[in-house]
């Protein structure tokens, strides 16, 4: 490891560190734009000039300059502070002065550092140039004049997400940074090159000219729009969600977010459950909460109660459910909506064992029956990290555009059972390789799946869509049969938490209670509906694919007469006259962590060890399509929110309203 | 600074070039040139092949060849590429053009080398003959382009014209030069002083004249 010397302080730095990490280390600040820690280096914005000794006599790139023994490195000398000055006045030659109408002011690199390391004013007094702004698509606004030329956002696009589309044309002065034909950006990740945008050339469009950063109230959150669990901070004015950002978070999200989870805020403000409504002859009217409590309690369940738990539920919901049964004397608890009924038994199996990060190191993945740049957008962005270190990956499913080089084997799940010599041989050589299994396909290729990782010795890996699925299981919100088994039972009474992928057609008979946030399909079927919190609106404990427990805050209030949804099951409690145990948040956390502790911990769950694989199992089934149909519209939130009804109009079907029209 | 930005993307356009194809010289010639690349690098010839793309427009069009967009959108697609990193090379090179031009694309030298010597008399003779910067003139025989420094000021000023360079030139010679071209000769290329070798001095070697006929060793002569 060498040893170099920062401003006098001599420290270690790891073998193939650059000199600017070398600077970081021993704490000191170095300005930059085109640099990043997630993208190859460019070299090209030259703000993070130091002195190296030895070296020529001039100031050096330290992004691009590798650390060796030895080097005396000076990062605030008289001839690094004038070289910091010159570049910063040469990127604001052509720079608009229009800070006050940008939609970056306050959170803008250019700003921050001509302030900390720019001159006082400006000796240039030709004229700017101009650059005609480009159309990138519904979410991304740009001002082309503001770009600096960093090619963070080529990089990004290139590199991360796997879609060329972005690039700079023409070179000098003249250089641009376009899509090809100003085609709209047209992948899951393409809002984040607004996070990556140093300047205000990026920006957010349906967050344009909506708020100042510093009037934003910041909270930490769990995107709910997956099953990744990506680490976000809802900025928050009043009671209104602004945005939603990524943070940092190595493990899980690095710190990049889906389109979807980013832009579906809109959302959380339209078609809200904002009033108690009850079914009188044959439509849905406003009510009272006591109206909708005594109707319930007047249907009488005893313990013919069934609850039934949606894709976006937190475990305090669930868990205050699952009490609100019990005291009543039913267990008839479910959350695979659609009818799934794989076996749960050992939770371990339907898990994501190799964990995101694990992923990575994978020499080869087999991707069973998942549309995963849909299913899970980061996910698919650890896959090509791994190709790019040599991975091979083979798809059995319908085909989809991958980011990678990627096998197709068929739609037919029964190759599974008859896999080439060479796949098998590839997985059988690996190191570390991995299976994934997605939900689509967990009912034919389960057990097969298993059997040929546990073979290979693969990680075996279940990707989950839905955000409150693993805390879902853990609570044990899963009957044997699945729903199946729920509809045999007859229940009196359906609670439905935000569950919206159902078939309401089975329960004609039965009250149908929706508890939930948005104006869609489950409140549509359901007989009394009670206005509950959206993620935004709660504090609660999520569980990602991979087991991983992390706890959101709420961000703002819920509108109109909407409850956090425990203290609406709370208040069913007493309506139906049983006692659940808790009065508070904090007493329902505590009595659902002495259930399942490990909903006390955030990090990885541990779940044992996978089960014995039946090595006689075998796949059967086709898959002749993926279970996401729309990869924009696929929760009530985003359903309701306009930017995502765009992006889905624009970006999926632009092509077919192109052909109606004509 | 030439405007590097494609021609508009119109219908005329895709109905013109939608069905570009190299022909079979072309073709030979492409996979010659990505032949050059080792595996897996083939993306590598994207220059050449941007090259004889152009060429073949040339001489579909009599013309010194440009490349309209579904040209380039065919070289992407030869050599498995996003379009808009092949676009990128197209619009950063200036020996790409982007846009129509005439059969005999003159580029005039006007560096401080050239201008010098008297490159603004060549942009006098261009300028009487019709052409005007970065337009194609009404016979649709010239193109003209102010260009920068082209790494000839041993024999400036001078004048390339589509793979041809014309040094030492004054402007009665360029307009002969001209005259041939629009004839369809083909005039002499290099220096046009009479006697003189490539970028040697006028009447002949004026230092290190030892040298001429045998490999002379200076050493002893330094003092």
């Amino acid at each position: 490891m060498p040893k170099v010397t920062v401003d006098g302080q001599e420290i270690e730095v790891p073998e193939g560190a650059t000199v600017l990490q070398a600077c970081e280390l021993a704490g000191k600040e170095i300005p930059r734009f085109c640099y990043h820690e997630r993208l190859s280096i460019a070299g090209n914005c030259r703000m993070c000039l130091v002195e190296v000794k030895p070296g020529p006599p001039k100031p050096q790139a330290s992004c691009a300059l590798p650390a060796t023994e030895g080097q005396e490195i000076r990062t605030d000398s008289q001839m690094v502070k004038t070289a910091r000055e010159g570049v910063m006045e040469f990127l604001l030659i052509n720079h608009p002065l229009d800070c006050p109408i940008c939609d970056q002011g306050g959170e803008c690199d250019l700003q921050d550092q001509s302030v900390a390391y720019g001159r006082g004013a400006t000796r240039y007094e030709e004229n700017k140039r101009a650059v005609t702004e480009k159309y990138m698509g519904p979410l991304i606004k740009t001002v082309m004049t503001r770009c600096i030329h960093c090619t963070r956002c080529v990089r990004f696009s290139e590199e991360i997400a796997g879609v060329d589309e972005i690039g700079a044309v023409g070179r000098g002065e003249d250089m641009q940074i376009t899509t090809y034909l100003e085609q709209a950006a047209e992948h899951e990740l393409s809002a984040n090159v607004i996070d990556l945008c140093p300047v205000g050339a990026l920006t957010s469009r349906p967050y344009a000219f909506e708020a100042r950063p510093w009037e934003l109230k910041k909270t930490l959150s769990i995107d709910v729009s997956d099953a990744v669990g990506a680490n976000i901070r809802l900025d928050s004015r009043g009671r209104e969600v602004m945005r939603a950002l990524p943070r940092v978070n190595d493990a899980v999200n690095e710190e990049w977010l889906s389109d979807k989870g980013r832009y579906m805020v809109d959302g959380l403000s339209k078609r809200r459950l904002d009033k108690v409504f009850m079914r009188k002859k044959g439509g849905l009217k406003p009510s009272t909460w006591d109206e909708a409590f005594k109707a319930i309690a007047k249907a009488k369940p005893g313990k013919s109660i069934a609850a039934i738990a949606g894709d976006m539920v937190d475990c305090e919901t669930m868990f205050a459910a699952k009490a609100l049964l019990k005291a009543c004397g039913s267990d008839l608890i479910e959350g695979r909506q659609t009818g799934m009924d794989y076996d749960v038994s050992n939770l371990a199996a339907v898990n994501f064992n190799s964990t995101f990060e694990g992923l990575e190191q994978a020499k080869a993945i087999l991707i069973v029956g998942s549309h995963i740049r849909w299913e899970a957008p980061l996910v698919n962005v650890r896959i090509r990290k791994a190709v790019k270190r040599g991975a091979k990956v083979y798809v059995v499913g319908p085909h989809w555009d991958t980011t990678y080089p990627a096998e197709f084997l068929g739609e037919d799940l029964g190759v599974l059972n008859s896999l080439s010599d060479e796949v098998a041989n590839v997985f059988k050589d690996a190191d570390r390789s991995a299976v994934i299994v997605g939900g689509g396909a967990l009912k034919g290729a389960h057990g097969k799946a298993l059997a040929l990782a546990s073979e290979w010795g693969a990680d075996f890996n279940v990707l989950h869509f839905s955000a409150a699925r693993m805390g879902g299981l853990m609570l044990g919100f899963a009957q044997k049969g699945g729903m199946a088994d729920i509809v045999a039972a007859k229940p009196k009474v359906v609670i439905s938490l935000g569950a919206d992928e159902l078939d309401f057609e089975p329960f004609a008979d039965a009250l149908k209670v929706y508890i939930g946030h948005h104006g869609d399909k489950g409140a549509h079927a359901a007989d009394i509906i009670l206005p509950a919190a959206s993620y935004a609106e709660k504090d609660g404990t999520y569980v990602n694919t991979e087991g991983r427990v992390q706890f959101a805050e709420k961000a703002v209030f819920a509108p109109g007469d909407a409850r956090e949804d425990w203290t609406i099951l709370r208040a069913l409690a007493d309506a139906l006259k049983v006692e659940v145990g808790f009065d508070s948040f904090a007493q329902l956390q505590s009595a659902m962590i002495a259930e399942v502790p490990a909903l006390g911990e955030e990090g990885l769950a541990d779940y044992g060890a996978l089960p014995a694989a039946d090595v006689n199992a075998k796949a059967e089934g086709t898959m002749s399509a993926y279970p996401i149909k729309d990869f924009y519209l696929t929760n009530p939130i985003a359903r309701a929110s306009a930017v995502m009804q765009r992006c889905s109009a624009e970006l999926l079907h632009g092509g077919e309203l192109a052909e109606a029209a004509e | 600074m030439a405007d590097r930005s494609p021609a508009p993307d119109t219908p005329e356009l895709r109905e013109r070039w939608g069905a570009f194809e190299f022909t079979e010289s072309y073709r030979a010639k492409a996979d010659q040139a990505i032949a050059r690349y080792p595996e897996g690098r083939q993306r590598s010839a994207v220059m050449p092949l941007l090259d004889l793309a152009q060429r073949q427009v040339g001489e579909e069009t009599d013309t010194q060849g440009w490349l309209p967009l579904p040209v380039i959108e065919y070289v992407a697609d030869y050599l498995d590429l996003p379009v808009i990193r092949v676009l990128e090379v197209a619009s950063f090179y200036f020996m790409y053009n982007m846009k129509p031009v005439g059969k005999y694309h003159v580029q005039v030298c006007g560096t401080t080398p050239c201008m010098l010597r008297g490159s603004d008399g060549l942009f006098e003779t261009c300028k009487k003959r019709g052409m005007k910067k970065g337009h194609v003139s009404d016979d649709g025989l010239w193109t003209l382009t102010e260009v920068e420094c082209m790494g000839n000021c041993a024999t400036a000023p001078m004048v390339q014209i589509n793979d041809d360079n014309y040094e030492d030139l004054t402007p009665e010679r360029f307009d002969e030069i001209l005259d041939e071209l629009a004839a369809g000769k083909q005039p002499k290329t290099g220096t046009q002083i009479e006697g003189k070798r490539t970028s040697e001095p006028e009447g002949g070697p004026t230092t290190l004249k030892e040298m001429v006929d045998v490999n002379h060793d200076y050493r002893g002569d330094w003092k």
